[in-house]
């Protein structure tokens, strides 16, 4: 399959740019809800427009009454969120939790789905337990009680959680912490006793949540997938993550680079435009590559995760690390190149900077994916 | 199944009955790739057989036109071709500049009669072409070169010097970068080919730090060139020089390059790696590698439909051999005091210590990085003053 989109796969690129750059664009969404101190930290009447586009469905099967496209579509929405800024629930709800969804029993699925589908409802995922991403090892703990299960643990960096109406929350129903088996993943709904949620605003302006379980009583219909045998939905779910948050980090960067070619081709000093300085030239064309090479790391992923091939994982990281890596370098040349002006809360240059950072922790930042790349490869 | 399964599985039988098992190892030395050419002494049978028998069907050049000596494949079946070739390790038949470089510009530029004539010698590996473009005074400032043909009517004389002519005294012919019009700088050079034989033709190998001699120094004493060896119209050689360097440029940048899925930490791990900050380079390098060969297959697929921007050989060009360079590096770090070894034979008469050297050159020859960033700044970002 040649690395380049599709003509379908264009036209979705086309109504996305349009659709994000209008209705997503940064005064309308991210300066709006954050300067209203809202506390989802994004606008539901977007999410419902999102739903109306079938983004929301993009991965849920045609059967399930979604558009039952890959990765690669996704991707496209997500380049346009990210060169938006565009806060919305659509990685952790329509890529993640949508791929666990995937796995799950045909009532859970049709309990959830739906108002996905409708852009009513919003999932978040909680994975995390500390400040860094460690998915090898989680300390949650599911014991069977009775007809289900009991829930006792913490999660960290959930990402809309106090917004979500159902979590995915991963859990270890047998084994040690650093076991590979013995993961279950569950659909917790949000109201359910002994679930509790501290929000905070991150530096992004997005909200996530410190979650707590403390005696969480499920049904055991509230499995995604199998006991113990949770590990490779759970994998399914965090490839989905990376590459959706690998894509969403090459809209940042081009963002970022398009706003600051654009300032070196207006702002004059010394007389010159200062695109005029070679100093300056020499480092966005270097700026231009890396980016143009994190796009095409991140299309190969998505193409082989949407192929099913076994390269898929390796590249997932190379991805994710290499769009990690572009867009840090886009924001900080941004912000430097910007001068004085890039220090103000006025200008957008920042905003890039701080999404940037958050995307970067967000399913496992450059080095944790750049060792997994050493470890794939047998070093 | 698909008219190109069926081609993929016509091609896989064909290499399978054709291409010779030697030819199916990895090249480990500089000659074991074949270059071909009138003075070429083939390695082993199986290298002859193996070009002579791709040549018979056009497979030198698989998307060449079958009229010029390709076998005509469009971009999917040449895509086809490349992962058949892949899969079963097969060596390029054929190593050529007259492939890589000159082919595309004469197939462009090139008269009817010069891409039968010329195409079809390269196709079959008979001619063996060098590049005539930087001089002593002209690096990269190209187009100042000062190489001078004077028009006598039916033919030019042409005198000056060139360097950096890579294989200058192993090659046929040379495609050249004359001067025309002493009065017109990017529009007085004209694009000339001729034979290495012709009198007034000499070379001078220059020793590397390497320690060998892959650049020759060419010198033209009154070298007689008839009119019909020109490409392009007359003092248009620019264009074609431009055209042709983005060829050059794609070709260094390892953009085809068939083999980077071996990482080179998994290489360097086959000895123990214990430092903890080397293995840490080596991910951030494997990371950086695995993205670029993405870029390489993306670059390719868009170039065969037009959809790649015209300078994007340049960006292809800098961060490809700024990768290879670091690759290097990394090799040359992982390998510790053996990599240092210059003429043992454990170290293979010190190939790697000698190809660290050699990379060094990827970020100078056909354009330096600091040109190809100019490029990128003019012609991609379109920035002032660039």
């Amino acid at each position: 399959m040649p690395l380049y989109h599709t003509e379908d796969q264009a036209m979705l690129a086309d109504t996305a740019r349009q659709f994000m750059g209008e209705e997503g664009a940064i005064a309308k969404q991210l300066r709006h809800w954050r300067d209203t101190n809202c506390k989802d930290g994004f606008g539901h009447g977007l999410w419902k427009q999102f739903a109306e586009l079938g983004f929301t469905g993009i991965l849920v099967g045609e059967a399930d009454g979604g558009l039952g496209m890959g990765h690669v579509e996704a991707g496209i929405v997500l380049e346009e969120i990210g060169r938006n800024l565009t806060p919305s629930p659509f990685l952790t709800s329509s890529v993640m939790a949508a791929t666990a969804l995937g796995s799950a029993s045909a009532d859970l699925r049709g309990r959830w789905l739906p108002g996905l589908l409708t852009g009513d409802s919003v999932f978040a995922v909680a994975v995390d337990e500390g400040p860094k991403h460690r998915p090898e090892r989680i300390k949650t703990r599911a014991e069977r009680a009775g007809n289900g299960f009991k829930l006792n643990g913490a999660k960290a960096f959930v990402l809309h959680g106090g917004s979500a109406d159902m979590l995915v929350v991963a859990a270890r129903t047998a084994g040690l912490d650093d076991d590979d088996a013995g993961i279950t993943l569950f659909a917790v709904p949000k109201d359910v006793a002994g679930l509790s949620q501290d929000k905070v605003r991150l530096v992004d302006s997005s909200m996530a949540t410190h979650v707590k379980l403390d005696n969480v009583t499920l049904d055991a219909d509230a499995v995604i997938g199998e006991v113990d045998g949770g590990r490779e939905v759970l994998n399914r779910m965090l490839q989905a993550g990376r590459v959706g948050a690998a894509a969403e980090s090459v809209g940042v960067a081009a963002g970022a680079f398009d706003m600051t070619t654009t300032y070196l081709k207006q702002r004059k000093q010394f007389g010159r435009l200062i695109g005029e300085f070679q100093s300056l030239q020499h480092r966005a064309a270097h700026l231009y590559s890396e980016v143009e090479i994190a796009r095409a790391a991140t299309i190969k992923a998505q193409q082989l995760l949407d192929g099913g091939s076994v390269r898929a994982d390796l590249m997932v990281s190379v991805a994710k690390a290499k769009a990690g890596k572009a867009a840090s370098l886009a924001v900080k040349e941004g912000v430097q190149m910007h001068g004085g002006i890039g220090m103000t809360d006025e200008y957008d240059i920042g905003l890039y900077m701080k999404r940037d950072r958050a995307l970067a922790e967000f399913m496992g930042d450059q080095y944790y994916h750049a060792d997994r790349v050493a470890r794939l490869s047998g070093y | 199944m698909s008219d190109l399964d069926a081609f993929r599985a016509e091609i896989r039988a064909w290499l399978e009955e054709n291409c010779p098992p030697e030819m199916r190892e990895p090249a480990r030395e500089e000659d074991d790739a074949c270059w071909g050419g009138r003075n070429f002494k083939f390695k082993n049978e199986a290298q002859k057989q193996w070009l002579e028998r791709c040549a018979a069907k056009g497979y030198t050049v698989p998307d060449w036109p079958k009229a010029y000596g390709g076998a005509g494949m469009n971009a999917a079946q040449a895509k086809v071709w490349r992962e058949e070739m892949h899969r079963i390790n097969a060596r390029a038949p054929l190593s050529s500049f007259g492939i890589w470089m000159l082919g595309p510009a004469l197939l462009k530029f090139g008269t009817e009669e010069q891409k039968v004539h010329y195409l079809g010698q390269i196709a079959r590996g008979e001619i063996r072409w060098c590049q005539g473009y930087s001089e002593p005074g002209s690096g990269s400032d190209l187009v100042s070169l000062q190489t001078f043909g004077e028009d006598k009517g039916d033919h030019w004389v042409v005198n000056g010097q060139k360097i950096w002519t890579s294989y200058a005294n192993k090659a046929d012919w040379i495609f050249c970068l004359v001067r025309t019009d002493k009065g017109n700088k990017y529009q007085g050079i004209s694009f000339l080919l001729f034979d290495m034989t012709t009198p007034g033709v000499s070379t001078k190998p220059i020793l590397l730090i390497s320690g060998s001699s892959p650049f020759c120094e060419t010198f033209f004493d009154n070298v007689v060139v008839p009119k019909d060896q020109i490409v392009g119209e007359l003092n248009c050689g620019w264009d074609v020089a431009k055209y042709l360097l983005g060829h050059e440029r794609e070709m260094i940048s390892g953009a085809g390059g068939n083999d980077r899925l071996n990482t080179i930490g998994a290489v360097l791990n086959r000895a123990g790696l214990e430092d903890p900050l080397l293995r840490a380079d080596l991910a951030q390098f494997d990371v950086d590698a695995l993205a670029f060969s993405a870029m390489g297959e993306k670059f390719l697929d868009e170039i065969k439909v037009g959809k790649a921007h015209p300078a994007q050989p340049n960006m292809m060009k800098y961060a490809g051999t700024e990768l290879n360079k670091r690759r290097y590096e990394l090799l040359m770090a992982g390998g510790g005091s053996a990599s240092l070894e210059w003429e043992s034979e454990a170290s293979d008469g010190g190939a790697r210590a000698r190809t660290w050297l050699r990379t060094k050159a990827n970020s100078i020859e056909g354009g330096t990085s600091e040109v190809m960033l100019n490029v990128i700044s003019k012609r991609i970002l379109d920035l002032p003053g660039a």
